[in-house]
């Protein structure tokens, strides 16, 4: 796969001066992306800033948007659903479920854009479906209604459809916020195997220090503007993260993994820091 | 040579798909209740002619053959087909609405139906006239609210909803002014109308039943995986590469054909269209490739039981069958309820 990627440097994903707008207010501005296969990008930004958004208008649920989006080659509008859902695999932030299929039945709903018209699903589909499962530790849940599942439970049911989907590109919104911390580092283990296999990734993640481990670019957005847009190291700054979540964020090296930490400062902890430089400054009275 | 084996394999795997199995068995277990059903309810009403003795060599006289013939056995499959129609449009609209209790009436054409109807009795026109009248209300009804319900090419569920709510509101009011302002006679034929009569049609009102409800029930099912994506939402059921909107607009229509057809022939006949598809939600799982032809099948198995007991409980007063399936179908429904938790997706 990795001698792939030479061979066809050709972006999977490319999304030029994409805008959005919501009634008068835009959601998104002047948006640009471009992922190859094997990447895996972090989308970050605070509450509002456009993350969803954009995901929503690469998964193309958004009708109205002007720029430019190329999936495979192919400007998006231009793509029939089916074509799309073959291209673009997406789990979305909160899965719905309004009948209680089982969980091998959601995930077999991931081979919809492979069927034809009326086709059941084959007995190869089945099995990619519960390759699937497996994949994400759920296989054991498979004859479960979905309604008795917890919502972590659920959130790997969908990641599941979407790896069943066989998308070469990834759309993940939140794909961790229900997981424990076991099932957060599996999921994106799967997620880099994914991208070592050639798929490209977009992950809409809120835990900073997710994002450090595990994507190899990120793209900053605020207000529905990119900040910064560039390899993990370069955008996760003090100064980036500090002006855009507009509290403070530290970051540094952990000593033993060598990983980036993100540490957002508790209003106690701006405190301590300030008595102990003070007292740096200034040494106590005798 | 090879994509013809492939071919072969390709059919082989499907022919070995657990769901076509299941829906195998269940379709043809439905169709022979179906049948068992309709046997039942020709044989018993105000004169009895058992099928049973028939089939074990007996001879009917020629009263019976004709009571058979010209009344009962229209009468039946009338209902049988009404009954499926009603199913399939239940199965449809939960499934457009993504909301177990909806009911083929909940979109406003049965509003329409009835209307016309209504206006047909009143203008005294007999015979095919009031349910034709009543059909061509129903297809207006269905026609302005998909207009009203549509902005910027898309259909709105909510808007739907509310434009049907409206529409069955303002037919009511229009049918409640026509009957203060009718005599006597046209309000007792009003009344009895609106409460939904298994009619005995011609064998062309029959043909035409049939052959819509199967073909909607058909067509419906060409969009069963559909209906299943859809249940992750319209969003989710885009990325899951359904055209939602076209979706959308087709189970509309279907679904509105379906209610338009069953309230014109037969007025308005409560709780099938919401029982039989809940039920065997609960039977056979949320999937629409089983619900759809289930629903058909086993709507019509209903409403057949149910007009023999709209016959025969109170002979020789025939009992309007519309009261009959709510009078079936509330406690049954309640009882579901229960038995089975709030849980109502199940």
């Amino acid at each position: 796969m990795v001698a792939e990627r030479k061979v066809d440097p050709r972006p999977l994903l490319e999304v030029r001066d994409l805008a959005v707008a919501y009634g008068s207010r835009r959601a998104l501005d002047g948006v640009s992306l471009e992922l190859s296969p094997g990447d895996i990008v972090g989308l970050l930004g605070p509450n509002g800033a456009g993350k969803s958004t954009l995901v929503r208008a690469i998964s193309g649920v958004l009708a109205d948007y002007s720029g430019q989006v190329m999936v495979v080659g192919d400007e998006l509008r231009a793509l029939p659903r089916k074509e799309l859902a073959r291209r673009i695999a997406v789990v979305p932030q909160e899965p719905r479920f309004d009948f209680p299929f089982t969980a091998l039945e959601i995930v077999l709903m991931g081979r919809h854009p492979h069927l034809a018209g009326l086709a059941f699903e084959s007995a190869r589909d089945v099995e990619l479906a519960r390759q699937a499962l497996t994949r994400c530790g759920a296989l054991h849940l498979a004859s479960r209604p979905i309604d008795q599942l917890s919502s972590g439970e659920r959130q790997r049911i969908v990641f599941a459809r979407a790896l069943a989907q066989q998308a070469p590109i990834l759309l993940l919104d939140e794909p961790a916020s229900f997981l424990d911390l076991r099932f957060q580092v599996e999921l994106f283990d799967r997620v880099r195997e994914l991208a070592a296999e050639g798929c490209a990734v977009v992950a809409v993640l809120h835990d900073l220090n997710l994002a450090a481990e595990y994507c190899d670019r990120i793209v900053l957005l605020q207000g529905g503007r990119v900040v910064a847009a560039g390899p993990t190291a370069e955008v996760l700054t003090y100064q980036h993260l500090t002006a855009v979540y507009e509290t403070e964020i530290y970051v540094d090296l952990n000593d033993i993994t060598g990983a980036l930490v993100v540490t957002p400062l508790s209003s106690r902890a701006r405190l301590r820091l300030r008595d102990a430089q003070r007292a740096k400054v200034s040494p106590a009275p005798p | 040579m090879s994509e013809l084996r492939g071919k072969a394999r390709a059919a082989r795997e499907r022919a070995r798909s657990p769901l076509a199995l299941r829906l195998a068995l269940v379709t043809l277990g439905l169709a022979v209740a179906l049948g068992v059903a309709i046997a039942i309810a020709v044989s018993f009403g105000a004169a009895e002619v058992p099928l049973w003795r028939r089939l074990l060599g007996g001879v009917w006289s020629d009263a019976q053959r004709a009571i058979l013939l010209a009344l009962r056995l229209p009468r039946v499959l009338a209902a049988a087909a009404l009954g499926g129609l009603l199913g399939v449009a239940g199965v449809a609209f939960q499934a457009l609405l993504r909301n177990p209790l909806a009911d083929p009436y909940v979109l406003g054409v049965s509003g329409g139906a009835s209307l016309g109807g209504v206006i047909a009795l009143i203008a005294g026109v007999g015979g095919l006239g009031v349910p034709l009248a009543a059909f061509v209300g129903a297809l207006a009804s269905l026609v302005a609210i998909e207009r009203i319900a549509t902005s910027d090419g898309r259909l709105t569920v909510f808007t739907l909803l509310l434009t049907g709510a409206i529409f069955n509101a303002f037919s009511a009011a229009l049918i409640y002014f026509l009957q203060s302002v009718a005599s006597r006679e046209e309000l007792s034929a009003i009344v009895f109308y609106l409460m939904g009569r298994v009619p005995s049609p011609g064998l062309a009102t029959l043909a035409a039943l049939w052959a819509a409800g199967i073909a909607i029930t058909l067509a419906l099912f060409a969009s069963a995986r559909d209906f299943n994506a859809l249940t992750a939402g319209e969003e989710g059921a885009l990325q899951l590469g359904v055209d939602v909107e076209r979706l959308k607009r087709r189970t509309f229509v279907l679904g509105s054909l379906a209610t338009a057809l069953a309230v014109s022939a037969a007025g308005l006949i409560g709780f099938v269209g919401l029982v039989v598809p809940h039920l065997l939600r609960r039977l056979l799982g949320p999937d629409h490739r089983l619900l759809l032809p289930a629903a058909f099948l086993g709507g019509a198995s209903f409403l057949v039981l149910a007009d023999l007991a709209a016959r025969t409980l109170a002979a020789p007063t025939e009992l309007p069958v519309g009261v009959v399936t709510a009078l079936l179908g509330g406690p049954f429904f309640l009882l579901l309820l229960r038995r089975r938790g709030a849980s109502l997706g199940g």
